[in-house]
């Protein structure tokens, strides 16, 4: 049994969620990676440091510089035939590209897989977490998306796999990359971060997201937001973490003005401390917190910010 | 422009699911039933096309159970103008519809179709990218912006790092982001109307497509609890606990 994994890339590097894919697929037995791009030979090479990688396919063209999902789904029927599995992690630009791959080779998909039981059978949440259901798939070959927050990632190096190109397919033009605006920050990403610090629809505006923000340095997190902080345009969607949005499970999750709607937790409640801090002491999301601070959060957060410092 | 727009009977995003003691699935007896969160979005984004003269024809479709008919009742009431149902009572996955909508659409030749980027029982977020691949259409996933010129269709995506604008040919799909749009209310009078509406039944047999099930579901349990942890009374109580307790900064 060999797998596919398609990772996600920068150009240089392969991104954490995509190595989570790796660890999960190495469940299922041999692994082969492949890295669509273009220019990206790099990222190959990166790739081929990823422990238990056996082989790295490097597809380079203009066609795969943006992730668009027709021409990467192609390459993906192209390559499947050789493959029991075909893996990617659950992320937008995963979600976009792998069920259309599947369909293609007549595959149910399974998405967001957060367990291996076996080769047919996987564990996946559905109702937004509230539920865990066990499925078996019946197709000869399986296509996965995996939830990248439910397996420790592989290391980024220690293997030493040869990089060989992929072979050249037509591809379709159905669509063309028209611009991206994309966050700029120095923080770490979301969903590879080891602390994260969301903002709900307490913080009020987005000016006062900058409360947050000495925090977030002082811990190396990231910053994330309830869908009503993202909905209420305090900061871009990018920032969501939720059922529709981001899965993050880091060691430090502090929710700051967040009540704990179920479509959040969904999407943090894995994580492995969780502190909150709102004024309502009746929030749902008191239950799930290892540590609750009932408090105004614009006096907490100032506070926070330098009992850190005061500490450090 | 006639867009199709499919919609999807869930348990109502308010209820609180519980998993069957059996273990079978959730509980959906008596609980309320209402259309996905993401295809309300998809019906609002088609109605506000057709009021401004892009779409001529809004087709409302269905899959499922005969109860899955409200679902398409709620569409026509917030403006679409007639309804399909394909009415089966098998479990249906999202390849199985991808199918059942790829032979509608072949019927009845939009030059585009919204979907909900995600239903909110199975969290599949899979059909869309499945039918534009069967019908070999371009696709723009989780939309939340959609500009037509030149006979063409640009989409606004809500992706990882942040938006992206890609340009597709027409007929497309397109699977609504949350931020599209905020879908309306259906007014009193509008629902009167909507029951004169026509829907269609169709059986799965009429599209010559098998809906059987590829993934067997082998049981479905809840997640392991998370037990509430203390309060504690003050930042300085909170940033110590954190240091000693947790271990975590």
């Amino acid at each position: 049994m060999t797998a596919l994994v398609l990772l996600d890339h920068d150009g240089s590097a392969i991104k954490q969620p995509a190595r989570s894919a790796v660890a999960a697929a190495l469940h299922l037995g041999e692994v082969h990676v492949l890295v669509a791009g273009h220019g990206a030979r790099a990222a190959a090479e990166a790739a081929g440091l990823l422990p238990g990688v056996t082989k790295v396919l490097y597809a380079d063209n203009e066609a795969f510089a943006h992730g668009l999902a027709e021409p990467l789904a192609a390459l993906l029927v192209a390559l499947a035939p050789g493959y029991t599995h075909v893996l990617v992690a659950a992320t937008a630009a995963g979600k976009n590209v792998l069920p259309r791959a599947a369909a293609l080779m007549d595959s149910q998909p399974i998405s967001e897989v957060a367990g291996v039981i076996d080769a047919d059978t996987f564990v996946r949440p559905i109702y937004a977490g509230n539920a865990l259901a066990t499925v078996r798939s019946s197709d000869a070959i399986k296509f996965l998306t995996v939830r990248a927050a439910s397996f420790d990632p592989v290391a980024a190096e220690g293997g030493s796999a040869k990089v060989e190109d992929a072979p050249g397919i037509a591809l379709p033009t159905l669509s063309r990359f028209v611009s991206a605006e994309l966050s700029r920050s120095e923080r770490p990403e979301l969903t590879a971060a080891r602390v994260v610090i969301s903002g709900g629809r307490g913080m009020q505006n987005g000016e006062n997201f900058k409360l947050i923000e000495p925090i977030a340095d002082r811990l190396g997190a990231a910053v994330g937001a309830s869908r009503a902080a993202v909905d209420a345009g305090f900061v871009p969607n990018d920032y969501q973490v939720g059922q529709t949005g981001k899965i993050v499970a880091p060691d430090l999750y502090v929710a700051i003005g967040i009540s704990g709607a179920i479509q959040h937790l969904a999407g943090m409640k894995d994580s492995k401390v969780i502190v909150a801090i709102n004024k309502d002491e009746e929030a749902p999301i008191f239950q799930v917190a290892d540590y609750g601070l009932v408090a105004d959060l614009f006096k907490a957060l100032p506070e926070l910010a330098a009992e850190l410092e005061r500490t450090a | 422009m006639k867009i199709l727009v499919p919609v999807k009977r869930v348990v109502d995003y308010n209820v609180k699911v519980r998993v069957k003691a059996d273990g079978t699935g959730v509980e959906t007896a008596g609980v309320k039933m209402s259309m996905n969160p993401f295809d309300e979005i998809a019906v609002e984004e088609a109605v506000r096309l057709k009021e401004k003269g892009i779409a001529t024809e809004i087709v409302a479709v269905s899959l499922g159970i005969a109860a899955c008919a409200e679902t398409i009742r709620t569409a026509l009431a917030m403006g679409a103008d007639r309804g399909i149902l394909v009415e089966t009572d098998v479990d249906l996955q999202p390849l199985a519809v991808a199918k059942l909508l790829k032979a509608l659409a072949e019927r009845e030749q939009p030059g585009l179709m919204i979907l909900g980027k995600q239903a909110i029982d199975d969290d599949m977020s899979s059909t869309g990218q499945m039918l534009a691949a069967l019908l070999g259409w371009p696709q723009g996933t989780f939309a939340s912006k959609l500009v037509f010129e030149n006979g063409g269709l640009t989409v606004t995506r809500e992706v990882d790092g942040g938006l992206e604008t890609v340009a597709l040919s027409l007929p497309a799909i397109v699977t609504t982001d949350l931020r599209l749009n905020e879908p309306r209310y259906a007014s009193l009078p509008n629902i009167m109307k909507a029951r004169k509406k026509p829907i269609e039944t169709l059986k799965p047999a009429d599209l010559g497509v098998d809906p059987a099930p590829r993934l067997t579901v082998l049981k479905v349990v809840e997640p392991a609890k998370r037990k509430a942890g203390a309060k504690v009374g003050s930042v300085a109580e909170l940033v110590q606990k954190l240091r000693t307790e947790a271990k975590v900064i």
